[in-house]
């Protein structure tokens, strides 16, 4: 299969260094302490999160520090088959667990010792690239909920096909059964906390590949701030300051 | 980077199940015109002084691109939209499209509209998805108008009526392909064309010439969704079909559903069928499935002649089930009947183009020189094919390439084009290119790139690879080499050093080739294609370059070369105590041919240390191939022959049986012994990852024919295992002292032939290599010219830790491609190598007409099937004219495998020797063939 022309596009029409088009928004879930939603082209996730709030789990209390928890759930009419997804299957479990790392590693969870924050994600729209999609919502909702953080962390993935290493995989390109390297990094500190690959690469091209995923990240991580710099502005017009 | 922001989305919405997909639309396509002020000029590919701009429909891009392909056709808009369709209607066409495009002497752009923000379009509310293609490539059409200003003509070419009639009306220029051909004034272009089908614009002067008898013929291709459904319930079975290479008019299709093989007899039942086809089949009622095999005899009335060939080699080469003594005496009882059937439909065509010539016809009269002429082609399997020529008598005498364009159920033969002429009739030349293109050859010189992945010449062995600690020095190793005559790529050499424990270490030395030949070079890539090297008669494809094949891997005399070695600790029982694999550097101190290292060995005035190794090898080459008997290898016999070529005008000069020597026998046992190492080595590192070679067991039915040869003269085989069928061969000695060789020869073309495969893909028993009696076995030892041995070569090299395996072995499906297309490289090279000695044995009789004596093999009703041992040739001997077939004169005896003038007075048997003259006639003008005549 031809998933880059010899003209250079790819089937949706982009080159293959190309993002799609993203958008957020801040606060849809007016309940949470914080919320948002995030749009890699198609693919479409809402976060929402609450706390730090009181252990519900006095057992599970942490006294240095405070407990996170996440929940990813995928939802029915999110893929065109529509079909009822039962909960807790193994790759919600797996892609909560991922998302749950990947956030503990840049909240100051040591700054809440004995208290709980809980990060609720939902797909919304499934077209590939749900994962880093999920980390970036999530990564906006925390921001919302004013919890303190090291750094935004972000995501994106990359893959390699015919024989060329193509940015933001849509759907139709991941079910390719090609390479799919998820990067999460902290951009400022520029470090990486999340690094998923589902296949085999020779390693001169796994770096090439991931190289690509990390300029995405930073690409990301710009639109974020800005997203949230307007977000600010905002309410401090609302405040009358 | 991000350049999102620029993006205007648009969704494009799908059918049941809704898929939404993003469709980027882009400004930054540009129109590929060399004199655009507007766009980036750097991929323009059209030239600056083009006043004429073609932008194709896709019907004439799928229907004309042998047009295309010719160099007239130039300055052409691909849009993406058309490739689109091309690429799911016919992927041959498509690559060749593609190929066009990427071609730098071509001036082919491929304009991307579908992705351009200006051209492109939504389907409108209950457009059909043919209707918004065709409103695409007009819009696109306009834009080029519209961005290229008047200067420039933008020309739509079109053969469908109603997008031309349109584009008319909305000021596009249009046109369709005849009359643009036409404009360009090159009458021989216009034999390219191919003929319109119904719906089309008709050609204004081609008034249609097919037979007037506008009588059904065939029975109408069932419609896809009938076949669909029919699939469905069972009632049709879908497969590949294959055409049986010596009676076009019975083929095979192998069906899952039923699992076995469907026949398929006779003209109309096949159905307008080409091999390769995927059809969907009927069966016939079961009290139809015998009777059918007489009939498809009687059914066609082409000339069935057997021409004079070269006699099988293996029962790949030889026909199959085709025996019509058998069958119209077979009695329907006893045989199985074989499920019978008859095409109902075509899923798949595997139409291409073929190679061949006209038949034979006068010139017409009048007519503005355009003739309807039928084409042969070379392969048997394929119907003649009607066409329409300008040049009629400028083709006559060649050969030429015609491709098919469609076969409709009123005309007995299908109808093509005329694509282009390689050359004359008969010439040596043409008809070498003839037997490359027929067997998908690639002769062409290696390209800039695959050049540039040699190292320079003049190489020699570095000081790096000296010091390479994995390389071990054998420079001191007294190496030589044994090979036919004149050989310059040598890719094995041997030693043989008596040891102080009175053991001999045994070494084989094979070219490294993987030193030079890395993976995923361009270099690689077309080594993996090529497959093998092709021997032809009077010249060698390579699969290598000659810098690699002729000098740097080649293991000649008194150089060092870098090596990959086998080396055994044996007893002087030829028993192997130890084994070692290495990378080497070695220097060979003699390259000897057969003749010299046999010669040396008889000769026992010769005492020096290189002669005593040959005999110490031979010694010990023939316990182990007297051990390899004895476990069951079978001494397989075939009639090769040598030419003997004259350098200056390559004309064969004398023919003779291929002499095999004690030396060669040496050099195999060898060989075979270190392919059998390295393959256990591989296959206990790699378990499911290895390229093996297998020899499948032959059944019963395949040794049928055998059987009842031997029967007839009184002779039982066992043929229950491999030295159980040794065994019995080595007993079938009859009177004359040729009759042990010519059970063999018939024995071995009953077998198939061995195959490469990756062991995943089979379980350990089926690795087994019947002709050898071994459990295992692969190729390691001719890396320069077969793929396979490359690829052993880095099995092994990674088996040792020496370097990283490739990535392709960790992908089974890729690692079973390329054992495939090694096999089919393999069986073309061969069929090729055979095409070629028939070829020259053609060219050798022309002048030299002879008397010989010869065997027959096979009765027939009106004469027999005779085998000359002298050229390894066999073909049919006729005792009646070949009009008055089976008219009662002679009678066929099966049990006896006779055949007998009615009154008794003269008899033919099996095996029998007889007289025959052997000539080249030309029954018609420019088509010589051989013929054999009784004395
Ligand atoms: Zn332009």
């Amino acid at each position: 299969m031809e998933y880059v022309s010899p003209e250079g596009l790819r089937l949706d029409g982009r080159r293959p260094m190309e993002m799609r088009q993203i958008r957020a928004e801040v606060g849809a879930v007016s309940k949470a302490d914080g919320s948002a939603v995030f749009e890699m082209g198609n693919t479409k996730v809402i976060a929402a999160v609450y706390g730090p709030r009181e252990v519900q789990n006095r057992s599970q209390q942490l006294n240095d520090q405070a407990l996170v928890r996440c929940e990813y759930t995928m939802s029915n009419f999110s893929t065109g088959d529509r079909m009822r997804r039962p909960k807790g299957d193994r790759r919600s479990t797996e892609i909560s667990l991922v998302i749950r790392q990947t956030m503990e590693a840049c909240i100051l969870t040591h700054l809440m010792p004995r208290s709980q924050i809980d990060i609720f994600v939902q797909v919304l729209q499934a077209d590939g690239g749900t994962r880093s999609a999920c980390i970036n919502a999530a990564t906006l909702a925390l921001a919302d909920a004013g919890i303190p953080m090291s750094d935004l962390v972000t995501s994106c993935s990359a893959g390699y096909l015919n024989s060329t290493p193509l940015l933001d995989l849509n759907y139709v390109e991941d079910s390719a059964g090609g390479p799919d390297v998820t990067v999460g990094i902290l951009p400022k500190l520029d470090k990486v906390t999340l690094l998923q690959m589902d296949a085999k690469l020779p390693i001169d091209t796994f770096e090439n590949v991931m190289q690509l995923a990390t300029e995405g990240c930073k690409a990301i991580a710009n639109y974020i701030r800005e997203v949230l710099q307007e977000n600010t502005k905002q309410l401090e017009s609302r405040r009358g300051t | 980077m991000l350049q999102s922001k620029s993006f205007v989305r648009k969704t494009k919405q799908g059918k049941v199940v809704k898929v939404v997909r993003e469709h980027y639309l882009r400004d930054d396509i540009y129109c590929g015109a060399s004199i655009c002020q507007v766009c980036d000029s750097t991929g323009a590919r059209l030239s600056p002084d083009a006043s004429t701009i073609l932008i194709l429909d896709t019907n004439v891009v799928l229907n004309q691109i042998d047009l295309l392909e010719n160099p007239a056709i130039n300055e052409v808009v691909i849009l993406s939209v058309v490739l689109e369709e091309v690429k799911n209607k016919n992927l041959s066409v498509y690559n060749r499209l593609r190929g066009l495009c990427g071609n730098a002497l071509r001036k082919f752009f491929v304009f991307s509209n579908e992705y351009h923000k200006d051209t492109y379009i939504k389907a409108m509310v209950g457009e059909s998805p043919n209707d918004r293609n065709d409103r695409a490539i007009r819009v696109a059409a306009q834009w080029y108008q519209k961005h290229l200003g008047s200067a420039t003509r933008v020309l739509l070419i079109t053969n469908d009526r109603e997008n031309k009639r349109k584009a008319t009306e909305e000021g596009i220029i249009a046109e369709t392909v005849e009359s643009y051909v036409k404009s360009l004034g090159q009458p021989d272009l216009l034999d390219l064309l191919v003929q319109p089908a119904a719906g089309d614009v008709s050609m204004e002067d081609a008034e249609d010439m097919r037979p007037s008898k506008k009588k059904v013929i065939y029975s109408e291709h069932k419609p896809m969704s009938e076949i669909t459904s029919g699939l469905h319930r069972g009632i049709y079975h879908q497969g590949k079909l294959r055409v049986n290479r010596y009676n076009p008019f019975e083929a095979y299709v192998g069906s899952e559903s039923i699992g076995d093989e469907i026949i398929i007899y006779g003209r109309s039942n096949m159905n307008r069928v080409f091999d390769g086809d995927i059809v969907a089949v009927e069966l016939l009622p079961r009290d139809q499935w015998h009777e059918e095999k007489s009939l498809s005899i009687v059914d066609d009335d082409e000339d069935e002649d057997d021409n004079v060939h070269l006699a099988p080699s293996s029962a790949d080469d030889a026909p199959r089930t085709t025996n019509i003594v058998q069958a119209s005496s077979a009695d329907s009882t006893s045989a199985p009947s074989r499920p019978t059937g008859r095409v109902v439909g075509i899923i798949k065509r595997n139409w291409h183009s073929y190679c061949g010539s006209l038949e034979p016809m006068p010139m017409p009269a009048g007519n503005g020189g355009i003739a309807h002429a039928l084409f042969v082609s070379k392969d048997r399997r394929v119907p003649k094919i009607r066409i329409q020529t300008r040049q009629l008598g400028n083709l006559l005498d060649k050969r030429i390439i015609v491709a098919v364009d469609s076969w409709d159920c009123l005309s007995r033969y299908p109808s093509g084009h005329y694509v282009r002429t390689i050359g004359q009739i008969g010439d040596r030349d043409t008809e070498s290119e003839v037997v490359l293109i027929e067997n998908d050859i690639d002769s062409r010189p290696f390209s800039s790139q695959v050049l540039g992945c040699l190292p320079p010449i003049p190489w020699s062995v570095s000081t790096d690879d000296l010091a390479n600690p994995n390389r071990q020095d054998l420079r001191h190793i007294r190496v030589f080499s044994v090979d036919p005559p004149g050989c310059r790529d040598i890719d094995d050499a041997l030693h043989c050093t008596l040891l102080p424990s009175g053991n001999f270490e045994v070494g084989v030395h094979i070219a490294d080739v993987t030193n030079f030949v890395h993976p995923g070079t361009p270099l690689d890539d077309e080594a993996t294609q090529r497959g093998t090297s092709v021997y032809l008669v009077e010249r060698r494809i390579d699969m290598l370059p000659k810098p690699l094949t002729e000098d740097i891997c080649s293991l000649r005399a008194d150089v060092e070369r870098l090596a990959f070695s086998v080396i055994w600790e044996m007893t002087p029982e030829a028993e192997i105590i130890s084994t070692r694999y290495t990378k080497s550097v070695i220097k060979s101190c003699a390259a000897l041919s057969y003749v010299e290292a046999q010669a040396r060995m008889d000769d026992s005035r010769f005492n020096d240390p290189l002669t005593t190794d040959l005999r110490n090898m031979n010694t010990l080459a023939k316990i182990m191939r007297q051990r390899r008997i004895e476990k069951g290898a079978l001494t397989l016999a075939s009639a090769e022959v040598k030419f003997q070529i004259d350098t200056e005008t390559h004309d064969p000069l004398d023919i003779g049986m291929y002499q095999i020597r004690e030396a060669n026998q040496m050099v195999e046992e060898f060989m075979l012994a270190a392919n059998i190492s390295v393959a256990e080595k591989i296959l206990k590192q790699f378990p499911v990852c290895s390229l093996l070679r297998r020899h499948p067991s032959p059944t019963r039915e395949m040794l049928e024919p055998l059987l009842r040869t031997a029967a007839a003269v009184g002779l039982s085989l066992d043929v229950s295992s491999s030295k159980a069928l040794a065994d019995s061969l080595d007993h079938a000695v009859g009177d004359d002292p040729y009759f042990n060789k010519l059970i063999r020869i018939l024995a071995t073309r009953c077998m198939t032939q061995a195959v490469y495969f990756c062991s995943g893909d089979l379980s350990p028993p089926e690795y087994h290599h019947y002709g050898l009696a071994a459990p295992l076995y692969t190729h390691f030892t001719s890396p320069i010219r077969r793929y396979a041995d490359v690829v052993v070569h880095r099995l092994l090299a990674a088996a040792l830790g020496l370097c990283k395996l490739p990535t392709i072995f960790q992908d089974r499906p890729q690692l079973t491609n390329i054992a495939d297309n090694l096999n089919y490289r393999h069986r073309n090279a061969q069929m090729a190598s055979r095409a070629s000695v028939e070829l020259h044995t053609l060219i050798y009789f022309r002048n030299r007409p002879v008397d010989t004596e010869a065997r027959i093999v096979k009765i027939r009703s009106n004469g027999f099937i005779v085998f000359v041992p002298k050229f390894g040739i066999e073909g049919p001997v006729y005792l009646t004219a070949r009009s008055e077939k089976g008219s009662g004169e002679w009678t066929v005896d099966e049990q006896q495998q006779k055949v007998k003038k009615a009154d008794g007075s003269v008899s033919y048997s099996v095996l029998q020797t007889v007289h025959v003259h052997l000539e080249v006639v030309e029954p018609q003008p420019n088509r010589p063939k051989l013929q054999l005549t009784l004395i």
